[in-house]
């Protein structure tokens, strides 16, 4: 039985262009994007989205503007570079994966590895994420990928983090497990830092992750993005920021220096 | 205009998918179909199937076994071991269309049997009766040359073989069928063969799993199960999985909760830091169950005849989501295919790494807190 697809229906209201993705295959909705955009469109909405992946890939177009309703599949503009995307539903594994410019901003929640390998850009989910969100996010110079959510995360945050920030609000909690973060957090990491706004238990943290204090430009950074952050979903920045924060960051930037060769200074 | 799908997506992994009816009501293949069609981008054709349970009320007594035979020779000789063994009330082929997609390389056969009071004098019966259809589907699955059971419990069938499961579904009229629960899979088979064995569900008895990802422990749980009985013929590491939940929830008694404590413990470096007397009772299921002990990247759903269970790996290395509405609980590795079948989701979550959430005919789902 093989299962009809439909073509995509398009439309536009005011300055808009509407996709009813309902029943459309991923590679044809990205094809109608690109085709789209090429054609100088900015503005497109795309409805009833439900699990299509790689919308927006590899995506140049910093003045690009793209609503999402429905479940946005896996890697959601992966490798994008400048569109912001908001999404008004979930939004499922590796969103922004390996993501150099633009913003997500996700209204619901997303599940694992939610910027995987980022290298710039914003990501923001309101609402809780999965595992090893922000694995290998990176940093250069002026590109620093900054990833906050709004509820907690899975084990594994910030895994073999090598740059970028990420900030963990925890301003709702699971009933299931309430912490703000889950068990092996920056396991690895050797670059960047994660500000959660909570205490964090020593035993949480991963090999070659410490605590530190918070400093001026830190407290600088907060403000700015989770004023940012606040801002997309109607929140008091003002009372999000007035908590203590926890800042995690590598003990070293060679973590595994030893492990691969006998020379302490190679 | 339609447009027909063709499977050419690029980034592959297994899916899988099942929907309980917490009222015990029977629900058409359909939405099952429509789950795992969702997932379609995931697969690479080379397995695909569904488990049903409660699709044969009228012989919801007996031990429906759901046959595949190479030849009639297989077939033939399968018949002289089961008018042996046990007595077949009802024999007829699975009823099947012709499929482009998939070669028929099977004779696909359903028995419908039962063990008589006299045979429980046999020396093969010991104990119980499921032990004793556990030993013909271990004999049939070994020592019969191209004859495979591919399900053995009461009121329940597995339809699968080499394919995407939106063909596999055609070929065996799965929208037919009405079960109160069902499970699906479709295969992108990584280590081991894709053979219409190999595809999932694995069954024994009223067991069934669906798996994606793979068992790195398959090697010790295997000599674990052997070394209690059973037999591992069917050439991949799923199987382990149904035959552990059969050794520690039926044979042993445990419950689903604490079978999942011993399948995928906390780290050691976890049960030091729980109060007494947790600790010491997770230390003793650690050490008790050490070769049962699964590890490896995976997500599975296991299923019996009143019970849906997902679970995943210790560290969460394979997607999977629970959903629930008001009649129904769905389990999935992407939540699109939930989506898909169900507009009044009251909740959805991705539950945590070996935590297993469990389904129950009239009961409340949840997600035991193990980790």
């Amino acid at each position: 039985m093989e299962i009809p697809l439909r073509k995509a229906r398009v439309s536009r209201e005011d300055e808009f262009v509407v996709i009813d993705a309902k029943g459309v295959h991923y590679r044809e909705l990205n094809e109608l994007i690109n085709e789209l955009v090429e054609r100088g469109e900015r503005k497109l909405r795309l409805l009833n989205v439900n699990g299509q992946r790689y919308i927006a890939d590899g995506l140049r177009c910093s003045d690009c503007y793209i609503e999402i309703h429905g479940v946005a599949g896996d890697d959601l503009a992966a490798f994008a570079n400048g569109p912001t995307i908001v999404v008004y539903g979930d939004v499922q594994d590796g969103a922004g994966n390996t993501m150099n410019a633009g913003r997500i901003i996700v209204h619901g929640n997303g599940t694992d590895i939610i910027g995987h390998s980022m290298r710039g850009g914003e990501i923001f989910v309101r609402g809780h994420v999965g595992y090893r969100v922000g694995i290998h996010m990176k940093e250069y110079r002026e590109q620093v990928p900054v990833l906050v959510v709004g509820g907690t995360a899975g084990d594994f945050l910030g895994e073999y983090m090598a740059g970028g920030r990420i900030v963990i609000l925890g301003l709702e909690r699971l009933e299931t497990y309430p912490e703000i973060a889950g068990e092996w957090l920056a396991t690895g990491i050797h670059g960047g830092a994660i500000y959660l706004r909570d205490e964090v238990d020593e035993d949480k943290l991963g090999y070659g992750a410490k605590t530190e204090r918070l400093s001026h430009s830190d407290r600088r950074f907060l403000s700015e993005a989770v004023g940012k952050f606040c801002s997309c979903f109607s929140l008091n920045a003002e009372e999000v920021l007035n908590a203590e924060f926890t800042k995690v960051v590598p003990k070293s930037h060679r973590p595994f220096a030893e492990m691969y060769s006998d020379s302490k200074e190679g | 205009m339609l447009q027909k799908l063709s499977c050419t997506g690029y980034v592959r992994m297994c899916g899988l998918g099942g929907i309980l009816n917490r009222y015990g009501e029977r629900m058409p293949g359909r939405e099952i179909i429509r789950m795992s069609c969702m997932m379609r981008d995931r697969y690479d054709g080379r397995g695909g199937g569904f488990a049903g349970y409660g699709i044969y009320p009228r012989y919801a007594e007996y031990y429906a076994l759901h046959l595949f035979f190479r030849d009639e020779i297989a077939k033939e000789r399968t018949e002289e071991l089961l008018k042996d063994r046990v007595a077949i009330i009802k024999d007829e082929p699975v009823p099947m269309r012709r499929v482009k997609e998939i070669p028929q390389e099977n004779i696909v056969w359903r028995y419908f049997v039962e063990v008589p009071h006299r045979f429980r004098d046999r020396r093969e019966y010991l104990e119980k009766e499921e032990d004793y259809i556990t030993e013909l589907v271990f004999t049939i699955n070994d020592c019969i040359d191209g004859a495979f059971v591919a399900s053995s419990g009461k009121n329940m069938g597995v339809f699968k073989a080499t394919g995407m499961p939106d063909a596999v579904a055609e070929m065996y009229k799965v929208e037919k069928y009405r079960a109160y629960c069902w499970i699906t899979h479709g295969r992108f088979p990584t280590n081991t063969p894709g053979w219409w064995g190999g595809a999932h569900p694995f069954n024994l008895l009223d067991w069934s799993v669906v798996h994606n990802g793979e068992i790195s422990s398959y090697g010790t749980n295997r000599r674990y199960l052997e070394a209690h009985g059973y037999k591992c013929r069917l050439l991949t590491d799923t199987e382990v999985v149904a035959y552990l939940f059969d050794l520690l929830v039926r044979r042993q008694g445990l419950s689903m909760r604490t079978a999942a404590v011993a399948l995928t413990p906390p780290f050691w470096k976890q049960i030091e830091r729980m109060p007494e007397p947790k600790r010491s009772a997770f230390t003793a299921l650690r050490m008790t169950y050490s070769q049962a002990m699964l590890n490896g990247p995976f997500a599975v759903i296991i299923t019996n005849r009143d019970t849906m269970v997902g679970l995943n790996d210790r560290i969460k290395l394979r997607p999977l989501i629970a959903a629930s509405s008001e009649d129904c609980v769905y389990l999935a590795s992407e939540e699109a295919a939930i989506r898909e079948v169900e507009n009044d989701i009251e909740k959805l979550w991705a539950p945590r790494a070996g935590n297993p959430v469990i389904a129950r005919l009239n009961e409340e789902v949840r997600e035991e807190v193990i980790h």
